[in-house]
């Protein structure tokens, strides 16, 4: 794997990742996000459905809790996870959290780790950890660890042992990786932990670093409970420790404004739990990432983008609670004949009607959660692609004006 | 004025009473026999318009009864029709609600003046006659409309049956009459009168005279005998006539289809393919895999190893199995399959009905799906034998 810096601005990285994967074939580009799955299946889409939406990413993202009660149905398989799943040829990533389904803290120890199943709850030791990422066979997992989110407040002590453990679950899965014939070619991703205690933070970087891993993931930087500024400034301290040529990945992040100012601070890729999450609310990806627009289209779009609920009139609504989005289950869009969003070139807003999504959400039709996936992956794999060619034009700070403004 | 419709008979089987024929619709030509899906609330559970047409899907079925409540009339007439309102560019028949007076029958009461519900969404009284859902299905803009029949269960005899086939015969007057669209939109008659033979063909009489551009059988499929029931059908394509489709309501397991053609009928429908996929069950040559079941969890072969489906294609039994928990996608796959096991069904009647083999055809379905002639079930065998196919 080789990565290629284009471009450093103002801490963002755009680049690739060449060589990539099992076969050495694949590319990413960054800043980038991964294609989420559950149990291996892009929520609610068949092959055909999720082939119809444009610039899909090449990494897939499988989530450990949705498959892992499934690791004795791989083993007998034999021919490894991505084949099993339909996807033979995606470049696979195996995260350890489902960032759409939080697990409950307080069950990791020093010798295991929790995820929850639709079983229930499944313990894992560092010599199971590894057997399933051995019957799975990815191209990256991430390393096992101890990620809880820590609530502010947190002793030191509990940050050190997030890290230590961290650590040593590191060497432990290192040294068993090294050991497989069959995860030759499959890369590490170390895991940097410390909650919001920088010193720790520091030691988890510095000594993941050491270890030969095929890049980082920086792990608990998503809770709502500490300010803001205070994480981001943490995560520069952390980003500028990393060595430039391995990827920088980020768990729990997916608001178009948080990606934005974790993008300023040098992380490369994002999970794409996003999307889903909004497809699971009834609402559609409304905002707008055009920055090149030019002003005569800017007013037009500004007085046709009215409904979309952050306004652009700079009013926040008191019912809104997720900005970026319209939902569709509102009495408003019942003769709404428009596309969910004007200009939007997917096949839901080609072929369908804001009405008619609102139809398929009030009768509980499945084809609604087909349709807004439709449209929320493409939009949002959209607003990734317009986040590398800002940087390409050197144009990032009319991107994050832009998104600024539709946030609440 | 002429309908919007024409069937034109490519082939008949020479020893059964099995056709092929093309029937022109004002938004596609339907090959039959054909197998109608069945779209309740303007869409395929779960599968896009596209990937209906993918598995060319000629036609499918809208409910007037759940479109009139939601979103209702007014707004798919602005949204120009369920075609438009759905996307779909195919042909589409729409019911006439009155099905839903059996299934949601402590909701309704029936007078001559038409149905009247307690709508389950609000709790309004509302009447649905005869005219009113003809009013419905003409904002559908269906290319096939049906008439409002008064739809007894086919468990009850006596009186009641009498009742509701006349009833049926004057409701299809006053449809008729209030047909607003006569150049787009085909309106069928629905032949009642219980498992009564005489009722059965004075109904037919009637509603032969009538002149509509086509006819179904209704009032069956609803739980009784399967003597009873291949009877009323037979009896129904001998008196039909030749030159109108024939319809035959609610009918969709794989034996029920290749009997019913072999009987004379060109058209099916049923919820039971898409309905049993949203409960883990695939259809296969053989009958049914129930993919929930443990005995799927390590069985790495397709549904079926000969289907030409996208899923069958991609996917195991294994990976249904452990998809079916968690998320959406997997009713998607098996609806897909299962669509598509109906429709290759259907075009491999037609095929052999074109190339006069279809007794032929019927003798291997038989022998595939129940293994040995024991098994066969007795009524399908003796259905067969009128029409001079002896299962060996």
């Amino acid at each position: 794997m080789k990565l290629i810096l284009s471009s450093v601005v103002n801490g963002c990285r755009l680049g690739k990742l060449t060589e990539v994967g099992r076969n050495g074939t694949k590319t990413i580009d960054f800043p980038g996000c991964l294609l989420y799955t559950r149990t291996g299946s892009a929520p609610h889409l068949t092959h055909d459905t999720l082939h119809l939406i444009e610039k899909v990413p090449e990494p897939v993202q499988l989530t450990l809790p949705t498959l892992a009660e499934h690791h004795e149905v791989l083993e007998a398989y034999k021919e490894g996870i991505g084949k099993f799943i339909g996807m033979p040829d995606s470049l696979l990533y195996c995260s350890l959290h489902d960032a759409a389904s939080p697990c409950p803290s307080g069950y990791n120890t020093n010798k295991t780790v929790s995820v929850w199943g639709g079983g229930g709850r499944i313990e894992l030791t560092v010599s199971k950890f590894m057997e399933i990422q051995q019957a799975f066979k990815p191209d990256w997992y991430q390393c096992m660890a101890d990620g809880e989110l820590l609530p502010p407040g947190t002793s030191r002590k509990r940050a050190k042992k997030s890290v230590d453990r961290t650590l040593a679950f590191l060497d432990g899965c290192l040294e068993m990786h090294k050991k497989s014939e069959v995860l030759k070619n499959t890369e590490i991703i170390g895991v940097v932990e410390g909650g919001d205690v920088l010193e720790e933070r520091l030691r988890s970087v510095r000594e993941t670093i050491k270890r030969p891993v095929g890049g980082f993931l920086l792990d608990g930087f998503h809770g709502d409970d500490v300010p803001n500024d205070f994480k981001l400034s943490l995560l520069s301290s952390v980003t500028a420790e990393l060595p430039e040529e391995k990827p920088r990945m980020i768990h729990g992040i997916g608001k178009p404004d948080e990606v934005l100012e974790c993008v300023t601070r040098g992380v490369d890729l994002f999970e794409g739990f996003f999307p889903y999450k909004m497809t699971e609310q009834g609402r559609a990806l409304s905002f707008n990432f055009k920055y090149k627009m030019d002003p005569e289209t800017e007013v037009l779009e500004k007085t046709s983008n009215g409904d979309n609920e952050v306004g652009s009139k700079g009013v926040p609504s008191e019912v809104n609670e997720t900005p970026f989005t319209i939902d569709l289950k509102r009495e408003k869009f019942r003769a709404d004949f428009s596309p969910l969003v004007e200009d939007c070139q997917c096949y839901c807003c080609k072929n369908h009607t804001r009405a008619y999504i609102y139809h398929l959400l009030v009768t509980n039709e499945l084809l609604a959660g087909v349709l807004l996936m439709i449209h929320n992956l493409q939009h949002y794999f959209g607003f990734f692609q317009s986040i590398r060619d800002a940087l390409r034009d050197n144009k990032m700070q009319q991107l994050k004006e832009l998104i600024t403004k539709q946030k609440s | 004025m002429a309908a919007p419709l024409s069937l034109q008979l490519v082939a008949e089987c020479r020893v059964t009473k099995a056709r092929l024929c093309r029937l022109r619709l004002p938004h596609h030509t339907v090959l039959t026999p054909v197998f109608m899906p069945v779209g309740t609330q303007g869409t395929l559970k779960g599968i896009t318009a596209g990937q209906l047409e993918a598995l060319d899907c000629q036609i499918c079925l809208g409910n007037t009864y759940h479109l009139g409540n939601r979103p209702g009339p007014e707004l798919i007439t602005k949204a120009k029709g369920l075609h438009g309102f759905m996307n779909w560019k195919r042909a589409l028949l729409t019911d006439s609600g009155g099905f839903q007076m059996v299934s949601l029958v402590e909701l309704s009461e029936v007078t001559e003046e038409g149905v009247r519900f307690c709508s389950p969404y609000d709790g309004k009284e509302t009447l649905l006659s005869p005219e009113k859902s003809i009013h419905i299905q003409n904002a559908l803009g269906s290319d096939i409309m049906m008439q409002l029949d008064d739809v007894v269960s086919s468990t009850i005899s006596g009186s009641r049956v009498e009742e509701a086939m006349y009833r049926s015969i004057r409701w299809l007057d006053r449809c008729i009459a209030a047909n607003r669209n006569l150049e787009k939109q085909n309106l069928f008659a629905i032949i009642q009168g219980g498992l009564n033979a005489e009722l059965r063909r004075v109904c037919l009489t009637e509603m032969i005279k009538r002149d509509v551009p086509g006819f179904a059988i209704g009032g069956l499929s609803g739980g009784e005998e399967k003597d009873d029931f291949w009877k009323m059908v037979t009896l129904s394509t001998d008196f039909l006539p030749r030159e109108k489709p024939r319809y035959l309501m609610g009918v969709g397991y794989a034996t029920d289809l290749v009997v019913c053609v072999a009987l004379g009928c060109d058209m099916f429908d049923c919820v039971f393919p898409t309905r049993t996929a949203r409960f883990g069950s695939a259809l296969v040559p053989w009958g049914s895999l129930q993919l929930k079941n443990k005995q799927y969890a390590k069985d790495f072969q397709p549904i079926d190893t000969e289907c030409n489906c996208p899923t069958c294609q991609r996917y195991t039994r294994a990976y249904l199995h452990t998809l079916y928990k968690s998320d959406t996608a997997a009713l998607h796959h098996i609806t897909i399959h299962n669509i598509a096991y109906q429709l290759h069904l259907m075009s491999a009647i037609r095929d052999s009905i074109e190339e006069q083999r279809f007794p032929l055809f019927i003798q291997s379905f038989m022998r595939r799906m129940y293994g040995s002639a024991e098994h066969y079930p007795g009524w399908a065998v003796e259905a067969l034998a009128t029409v001079n196919v002896r299962l060996e």
